[in-house]
């Protein structure tokens, strides 16, 4: 495990925020630690690339103690925080190599590791311009390239695609697939489900401090949520009758869209069935849909509470 | 990675950080501004409009300089603490920390970067005030003396400046913070002769730390007594850099800290 972390405990004051994180991740692997706001995801990530000391608890990255060691364990991390690291009066390429400079690779070296990543980040065109001049897609595809100057074997990206448009997120998602493609290991926290989900090899799902779920997104959507289908009413009348006829089988009923959901293994036979009953009756079914589960079911299933249920509109 | 990218080297690393400091103080018109319009303008403010009505026994432009070769400096520490307090609220310092660096180079490069920029700015209210007709005495000596006590002087502003950068909660109360710095100036020998106000403000004029510097580089530059000055402003600013600089120092591994 290239990322170990047990019992991580932090608090500020008399707030709590990790109560006992255990984290462990594979080289070569993605790994999202997802969550609401405020669930502890950017303490673990400022614990980790060594910002802040854990309370109780022990971690090592790449073999090294982030507490006993943290300058072997800075030099071999890069971290990407939520807050756009740049300097808005230096270009883009004045900003990348001077955090080549600060992990002392030699001037022509950082110049070549600069023009590079730059072009890997479609950011030639606009290497010589001033970061204040930058969208924010712009912005996050610099800070994330800057990240990789030193050739990092663990990348801690926090939020990484938080306040972008749905294409610059699309963009960031293709270039950390392609980090990772490369060999790099990666910690990315995140709120969206989607993004964990598109992302990840594996899911840490944490809440108040604690990690709630581990797995991967497939073993956590079979084991807390199953398939289901969304049964659409033409009208209000069909709606009702439906909810009386399959009573304790709707997992979930939404008045306003007149949808009512049902488990089912997603068989053809089981489908018929469900349908035929309703038919039985004269209800009109306007519209049916298979959905795979979401994480946003599983998040459900772990806390009775839908996740950000903002940000996921806007991961849409 | 390699083992020499773990050891440190802060010598390196500060002149990484100066060399940021210094583009982004030579880019950002906003911190520009007031290094290259103030000391002309201040010049030609107090040289034609108010010093005409001023009788300090000399010519005017002769005595203003010094004064507001401290006003100028007061604008420039502003921006000095606004930058350090961008750089401490902002991301920049979470990834400066991540990396295998001594993360207090930044204030270096801060300083370091104020004081050019205040020496540049004092070098323009000189070349103003020579257009403008002032003539000093000085020779290559007192010259010398003189750039000597204004490098201390602002050494020590721009190290409180990176004080109050540091103590600063946010951007604006940064700024607001200098008010004092650009206040100080007008209570002291700057524009006018102490002998012409109230005892009480007298007193504080004549026993506040610009007045000594204000005295003797008047002094040296024009050939006007300096008595005591010298040693009070050596002694005035040599605490004052120390003090800021160990303030300084603990404030941000305060804020910095793990």
């Amino acid at each position: 495990m290239i990322v170990e972390a047990r019992g991580l405990e932090k608090s500020f004051g008399s707030t709590r925020v990790l109560k006992g994180v255990d984290l462990a991740i594979e080289q070569g692997t993605v790994m999202a630690l997802l969550g609401p706001n405020g669930a502890g995801k950017t303490t673990t990530v400022r614990i980790l690339s060594t910002l802040l000391r854990p309370d109780a608890g022990q971690a090592s990255v790449a073999g090294h103690d982030i507490v006993g060691a943290p300058d072997q364990v800075r030099g071999v991390i890069s971290l990407t925080g939520q807050n756009v690291a740049l300097d808005d009066w230096q270009t883009g390429d004045e900003n990348m190599v001077m955090m080549g400079r600060l992990l002392h690779l030699s001037r022509p070296e950082a110049r070549r590791r600069a023009t590079q990543l730059l072009e890997q980040f479609d950011l030639l065109d606009v290497a010589k311009r001033p970061v204040k001049t930058y969208s924010g897609g712009m912005r996050r595809r610099l800070d994330l390239a800057i990240g990789l100057i030193g050739r990092p074997r663990v990348l801690f990206l926090d939020e990484p695609t938080t306040g972008l448009d749905p294409a610059s997120r699309q963009a960031m998602w293709a270039a950390i697939r392609e980090l990772v493609a490369s060999g790099a290991t990666v910690l990315l926290t995140t709120q969206y489900l989607e993004e964990a989900d598109a992302l990840a090899d594996r899911i840490t799902v944490i809440d108040g401090g604690r990690v709630i779920a581990e797995g991967t997104a497939e073993a956590l959507k079979s084991t807390l949520a199953g398939e289901r289908a969304e049964l659409i009413f033409a009208d209000e009348d069909g709606f009702r009758q439906a909810s009386r006829t399959l009573g304790g089988e709707a997992t979930r009923t939404d008045q306003r869209r007149l949808m009512i959901s049902v488990a089912t293994d997603g068989s053809a036979i089981q489908v018929k069935r469900l349908l035929d009953r309703l038919a039985d009756q004269r209800i009109d079914v306007a519209k049916i849909a298979l959905h795979q589960p979401s994480l946003d079911d599983v998040f459900l299933a772990l806390t009775g509470e839908r996740v950000a249920p903002t940000a996921l509109e806007v991961a849409r | 990675m390699s083992v020499q990218t773990i050891s440190r080297r802060p010598v390196g690393d500060s002149l990484t950080m100066i060399g940021r400091c210094l583009r982004l103080s030579s880019r950002n018109f906003d911190a520009l501004l007031p290094v290259l319009l103030l000391p002309v303008m201040l010049m030609a403010l107090f040289v034609y409009v108010f010093g005409g009505a001023i009788d300090t026994g000399a010519k005017y432009v002769n005595y203003v300089v010094p004064g507001i070769i401290l006003l100028c400096a007061g604008f420039c520490s502003a921006t000095t603490a606004v930058s350090v307090c961008a750089d401490m609220v902002g991301g920049i310092m979470d990834r400066f920390q991540s990396l295998p660096i001594t993360s207090s180079a930044v204030l270096t490069g801060h300083v370091v970067a104020s004081m050019a920029r205040n020496l540049f700015s004092a070098a323009l209210v000189v070349g103003t005030a020579l257009l403008m007709g002032f003539r000093p005495t000085a020779g290559p000596l007192q010259w010398l003396a003189a750039i000597g006590v204004l490098l201390l002087f602002v050494l020590a502003m721009s190290w409180l400046a990176v004080v109050l950068g540091l103590l600063a909660k946010s951007v604006e109360a940064a700024s607001g913070f200098t008010f004092m710095v650009l206040f100080l100036p007008y209570v002291s020998s700057a524009f006018v002769p102490t002998a012409t106000m109230p005892p009480w403000l007298r007193a504080v004029a004549e026993n506040q730390p610009m007045t000594p510097v204000i005295e003797t580089v008047r002094g040296l530059l024009t050939g006007t007594p300096i008595g005591d000055s010298a040693w009070h402003a050596v002694i005035w600013f040599g605490s004052i850099a120390i003090l800021s600089f160990t303030l300084a120092a603990w404030l941000f591994q305060r804020r910095t800290r793990r």
